[in-house]
């Protein structure tokens, strides 16, 4: 009691290592100090008679220290063991600080409620699983960006989707959904390519036909019926397995809804004969028309070769 | 200037004792000084005077720009000039890639293993692989859902046919998986979600299926994508490729088991897993076969005849895409045998930092 006042004036006025200056308050760092504030009458340096509650591995003590054993600092800290129970804990504080200071005994009552609610909580806690946050070093995480995106351009993802997709519609695993099956389409091919070779050499008879407007309709009908004709004859009769890629092909895409060869071959004669017909009936087949034009412009030409 | 100084030198210290030894080390002493100088070619690093030595390396380069240049001139006439004579061309270099140069991996998978066929027999996926189930996907978050988790998570129940989206409370996973191996799921995926974006995919097999943890990431939202479609609920098709060794080929049949193994081609659908150096991308698209015609005249066409072997216009089907569905990239982070159980269970694979020491290794 006698050196407490002086104790108290040197360590606040000049220095004390437990305590810590917040924006919120000052608070002491002892881990005897009952309340956690840096005061006169809480700093367990500077008050000779003190209790104090201390938690070891879940079992809460009672520690006291009087100004009797002050000179034998390592006999200095009495202690206590407290029960489990609440209320049990509270009778022992009672009995032990029965005629100490108010403020001590309160303090520690209230102190000995917080950490039985703090002991509760960490054991609900404990049974519940909880996520541990587990951090990448920096270097790391920039390190699998970029070579993510070096991944990313390498794998050029469409074309190998493209790719794909092409490869299963050749091996046939759609069947027969698409209009282009492969068979049946190189089939076709060979068989345009057959009729375009036949239609070169009849094309220079017909240029004299073409060029007149007035028997071209009934010539239309004529020619479909020849050109229909062959062309079944010819579809029988395989020829050459020439692959011959005419223009022609365009055709096939056009009139998607003919499955039939036939009516393809006639829609085809149908075109080749109004080739030079630019003037009667281009809104019939507009589109189809347009895109003949180029190659039979080409084949006359070559024909004419 | 230096050498003329060890002349100097030289003469001073010997005097006249030895002069015509001395002459003739001089002699050999300056030729040896000039001969390594004229080898030695200045490298931009050794200059001290930055600017001279930004010059000399701008210099440099310009000079490597005019030469690759040059080369690739000379190659491209060198073909063109083979074409025209109609020799073959020069035979064209394969480019390096890091693919090319990847390092030997013992466990690529062998079209000619027994073993693994064996296995596939009898791994978990077997049973949905072989359609002897239809698979019946659980999808479920993290404990703390935000942003954009929810969004995703919409788009993968459109993407996945038959999944279904159950919140998260504040359920363990182990009690989840109890859950749904009572209602008879096949999988269970988890999204998690990191500072308010999903970067986690848990991916669980069921009844005991093996565990696989993915990192997410590069999401992109399906509103987010440019020109994109409107998925319908047909079944996909699915594409996996490039899933070369054992552990791919597993994570492969474990993607390959999300998905109902009876694919609607009409519907015209499909999502692809595509694995790039450990890499796992996913795109969801819409496909559409088309014929397109592309001409291509060869100088040798005027001369020959039509019908012979130039082509005058081609035709080429080919397969367009309509994007639709979100688009992300996936890492295997490990790979646990049974189901979820970060302290006990048994790890198959684990990535783990030291893994990534080469260039050239890739684990998928």
């Amino acid at each position: 009691m006698q050196h407490d006042e002086v104790i108290w004036q040197v360590i606040r006025h000049n220095h004390c290592s437990y305590m810590a200056k917040i924006t919120t308050g000052i608070f002491c760092r002892n881990e005897y100090n009952v309340t956690g504030i840096c005061n006169r009458s809480s700093c367990p340096l500077a008050n000779s008679r003190y209790a104090t509650i201390r938690d070891h591995d879940g079992v809460f003590y009672l520690y006291m220290k009087s100004i009797e054993r002050a000179h034998m600092p390592d006999k200095l800290w009495e202690r206590v063991k407290l029960p489990r129970n609440y209320e049990k804990a509270l009778e022992i504080i009672d009995k032990h600080l029965m005629y100490w200071p108010k403020f001590l005994v309160h303090k520690t009552k209230q102190r000995l409620t917080k950490m039985t609610q703090m002991r509760i909580r960490m054991r609900k806690l404990a049974l519940k699983t909880r996520e541990k946050i587990m951090t990448t070093p920096r270097k790391e995480k920039k390190r699998e960006a970029r070579r993510e995106e070096k991944a990313e351009k390498a794998a050029v993802l469409e074309k190998n989707i493209e790719k794909e997709l092409l490869e299963r519609l050749r091996k046939g695993v759609y069947g027969d959904i698409y209009n282009y099956p492969v068979k049946e389409y190189e089939k076709v091919l060979e068989m345009d390519s057959l009729q375009a070779a036949n239609e070169d050499e009849e094309e220079e008879p017909e240029i004299e036909y073409v060029e007149g407007y007035d028997g071209l309709e009934e010539e239309l009908e004529d020619d479909i019926e020849d050109f229909g004709g062959l062309a079944m004859n010819r579809a029988r009769a395989i020829g050459d397995n020439s692959e011959d890629e005419d223009g022609d092909e365009d055709e096939d895409d056009d009139a998607e809804a003919d499955r039939k060869r036939g009516r393809k071959e006639s829609s085809l004669a149908l075109r080749k004969v109004e080739k030079g017909d630019a003037g009667s009936k281009p809104k019939k087949r507009a589109k189809v028309l347009v895109e003949v034009e180029h190659e039979d412009a080409d084949e006359r030409q070559t024909a004419v070769h | 200037m230096g050498w003329k100084r060890k002349k100097d030198e030289v003469e001073g210290d010997d005097g006249f004792v030895g002069g015509g030894d001395n002459q003739r080390k001089r002699k050999k002493a300056t030729a040896a000084a000039t001969e390594p100088k004229e080898k030695r070619e200045i490298l931009p690093s050794m200059i001290k005077n930055k600017e001279k030595r930004s010059a000399v390396h701008a210099k440099l380069k310009q000079q490597k720009k005019l030469e690759k240049r040059k080369k690739l001139k000379d190659r491209d006439a060198a073909e063109k000039r083979a074409l025209e004579l109609g020799e073959e061309p020069p035979p064209k270099k394969i480019p390096r890639t890091i693919e090319n140069t990847r390092e030997f991996d013992e466990t690529v998978c062998r079209p000619d293993d027994e073993e693994l066929y064996a296995g596939n027999e009898c791994d978990e996926f077997s049973s949905v692989l072989k359609r002897e189930s239809t698979p019946k996907i659980l999808i479920t978050t993290c404990r703390f859902n935000s942003t954009r988790g929810p969004a995703f998570i919409s788009e993968l129940l459109e993407v996945i046919p038959n999944s279904h989206y159950y919140r998260r409370g504040t359920y363990d996973l182990k009690k989840i998986v109890e859950y749904a191996n009572h209602r008879e799921f096949t999988s269970v995926i988890i999204v998690h979600t990191n500072r308010r974006e999903p970067d986690a995919l848990l991916i669980i097999g069921l009844p005991d299926g093996p565990t696989a943890h993915f990192k997410l990431s590069k999401l992109v939202l399906r509103k987010d994508i440019k020109n994109h479609g409107n998925p319908t609920s047909h079944e996909p098709e699915l594409v996996l490729t490039n899933f070369t060794t054992r552990l791919g080929h597993r994570i492969g049949r474990l993607i390959q088991s999300l998905f109902p193994q009876a694919p609607n081609f009409r519907g015209r659908r499909v999502v692809t897993f595509h694995n790039q150096r450990d890499f796992i991308f996913f795109r969801h698209h819409r496909y559409i076969f088309e014929s397109k015609e592309s001409k291509h005249t060869d100088s040798k066409d005027k001369k020959m005849k039509n019908g012979k072997g130039e082509e005058v216009s081609q035709e080429k089907v080919i397969a367009r895409l309509q994007e639709c569905g979100p688009r992300f990239t996936l890492k295997l982070v490990s790979l646990q045998h049974g189901t979820f159980d970060t302290k006990g269970g048994e790890y198959e694979w684990v990535h783990k930092p030291e893994m990534d020491t080469s260039r050239r290794r890739f684990f998928l």
